[in-house]
């Protein structure tokens, strides 16, 4: 791991899709075993030059999901290292029991990529925002379960993704993400970042994704208010870096989850079942409150669910006052 | 092609199928026994495997997407040699490597694993597209059931399969008429599901299910077809052979045992005529 935080909260220009699709191009140019299945979305990921330029090994399986997913695990059996993309609610809850059974049951590996993680579906609305997609996967015995939060990390997993065995979900925003970490950033799948720490920290936020931008700010707002805080970016769900998790609470006392997720049943239950297991601490949950996505701007929907440094600072406040 | 070695193979095979099934005492009695003629084609004949090396590469594959026929795959991977036979004999006792539903990380020679009904026709697809892009020889012969195909995911892999041009792979579609609650016309009418298929571009063809050199001829003409997927509608008996199961076309049966010892009897007696013939 190779890690430069850069932390200004300014936009990317570029897009993570792009970042995405580059290296998915370059892994296809080097490993002809690798294979790309989408369902009528490549335009939204700008994975066409993936058919383009690899016309026998990058398909189309059309609106169709469940059988793109079962077409996916049978390439897989034939030794084909397979990514298979669709919208993050049509590539979980679409095709739920096709990539259990299918593939994770059969002991298939597939990577699977559901783009627009949670609110980020922003105009598509409701009923294309995955707020559960980190659930579904989370449960399915020997997953990986990953949300990384810039273009960068994204691309960095993606390289690793190749060697990872079993079904992994990665979920993503497609564009105008915060720039977190700086170019040539390397991470590791299965281990937490700490971003912010000292001997004097207060409490520990435990985030991923569009959510490490906000739990920056929050931190910069709490040092402000002299309240120190440890700041990890989760960005592997599972498997969970369990020992950092362990190390967090107990040398803080408490700790926070934000997440761009329902909190039933996402980072904040993982992290909560660790601590339950391992040393019971106080817990505040920032993230949807078990409620519907709804349609309208990012940055609304943010404001609506709880999902900014505001929230994550009360939560904080609240995680304290509970020891 | 020898039409009376591979008639001896089917009795074989469901004389086998009943053992297997009886040793646990019930069981998917009918859609497995229907299948026992097809199956002695497919690897009396037609298919190229390797009963020591059953993930050989250039190997063909067999995908039970009606994966419930597990039993007939065991009677039949048995007698091929995977295992020795008695090792079937523990269907669905604790540990065994023989489950009611075929699954390829526990029985040697099951390619794929199936249960959700359905799900088998878009993996073996997904098989024979990545048997063609490694330029393999090999073809997948996938097994639906008529029931099966109310699943809509049946035929979103023939639209990809044909979408794909992919010609190393056909599928049978075991037209026994009959699933779980009764007749396939009485719970979603099918109508003719051989002119289904053809609609949706497959290379079609209909015959007895139960006559072993129309299944050997239907799958040459299907493997001279360049550029499209063929099905091959077997209009077949559910229970066929099983006396307690055929005249009811039962889904599942749980006999009572001197009805599985005069099933067995009776299926000892077919193989000893096949044998004479």
């Amino acid at each position: 791991m190779n890690v430069k935080l850069i932390g200004k909260h300014e936009k990317d220009p570029r897009a993570c899709r792009d970042g995405l699709a580059l290296t998915l191009n370059e892994l296809m140019a080097r490993d002809k075993s690798i294979v790309y299945v989408d369902c009528d979305l490549m335009g939204c990921v700008n994975t066409k030059q993936l058919r383009k330029n690899y016309p026998d090994r990058a398909f189309e399986a059309g609106i169709a999901e469940g059988n793109a997913a079962g077409i996916s695990a049978g390439l897989a059996a034939t030794g084909k290292k397979v990514f298979f993309h669709s919208f993050g609610t049509f590539s979980s809850r679409r095709c739920y029991d096709q990539i259990y059974m299918s593939a994770a049951y059969a002991g298939l590996s597939v990577r699977v990529l559901g783009s627009d993680a949670g609110v980020s579906a922003a105009f598509n609305g409701g009923t294309h925002m995955p707020l559960e997609d980190g659930a579904m996967y989370l449960s399915i015995p020997e997953s990986t379960v990953i949300d990384p939060c810039d273009y960068d990390q994204l691309a960095s997993v993606t390289r690793q993704l190749v060697d990872v065995e079993g079904v992994s979900f990665t979920r993503f925003v497609r564009k105008d993400v915060i720039r977190i970490y700086d170019d040539g950033s390397e991470f590791t799948i299965g281990k937490g970042i700490v971003l912010h720490e000292s001997g004097e920290d207060r409490a520990a936020i435990i985030t991923s994704g569009i959510m490490v931008d906000e739990a920056l700010k929050a931190y910069e707002a709490l040092l402000a208010e002299g309240i120190p805080v440890r700041v990890i970016d989760m960005f592997t769900w599972k498997p969970l870096d369990e020992a950092l998790v362990v190390k967090a609470a107990k040398e803080t006392g408490a700790v926070v989850t934000a997440e761009n997720h329902n909190v039933t049943c996402g980072l904040g239950s993982v992290v909560a079942n660790c601590l339950a297991k391992n040393c019971p601490t106080a817990q505040e949950f920032v993230g949807v409150q078990d409620q519907f996505g709804q349609v309208g701007p990012q940055s609304f929907l943010m404001d609506t669910y709880g999902l900014r440094a505001a929230n994550i600072v009360e939560a904080v406040k609240r995680a304290i006052a509970r020891k | 092609m020898n039409e009376k070695k591979l008639k001896v193979l089917a009795a074989e095979i469901r004389l086998e199928t009943l053992k297997v099934i009886h040793s646990r005492g019930f069981g998917h009695v009918g859609g497995s026994m229907d299948l026992a003629d097809l199956m002695a084609v497919l690897y009396g004949e037609v298919m190229k495997f390797d009963p020591k090396n059953p993930r050989w590469e250039d190997r063909d594959w067999l995908v039970l997407s009606k994966g419930h026929a597990g039993p007939v795959s065991y009677a039949t991977l048995g007698l091929m040699g995977y295992y020795p036979m008695e090792e079937a004999y523990t269907l669905n006792q604790p540990g065994t490597r023989f489950p009611s539903h075929t699954d390829r990380k526990l029985t040697p020679g099951v390619d794929l694993t199936t249960g959700s009904l359905g799900q088998g026709v878009s993996t073996a697809t997904g098989a024979a597209l990545g048997n063609r892009i490694d330029g393999r020889d090999s073809c997948v012969y996938c097994v639906i059931g008529d029931g099966e195909a109310d699943e809509g995911q049946v035929w979103e892999a023939f639209h990809f399969a044909c979408a794909h041009k992919l010609d190393n792979i056909i599928y049978f579609i075991d037209n026994n008429g009959y699933q779980l609650d009764g007749s396939t016309d009485d719970i979603l009418a099918h109508g003719d599901i051989a002119k289904k298929a053809a609609g949706f571009g497959l290379h079609t063809q209909e015959i007895d299910g139960h006559d072993v050199t129309a299944i050997y001829n239907a799958i040459q003409a299907a493997k001279g077809q360049r550029g499209v997927p063929s099905c091959i509608v077997l209009d077949t008996s559910k229970g066929k052979g099983a006396t307690f199961a055929e005249p009811k076309h039962e889904h599942s049966s749980q006999p009572k045992e001197e009805q599985w010892l005069e099933a067995i009897a009776a299926s000892e007696k077919e193989l000893e005529a096949a044998r004479n013939a």
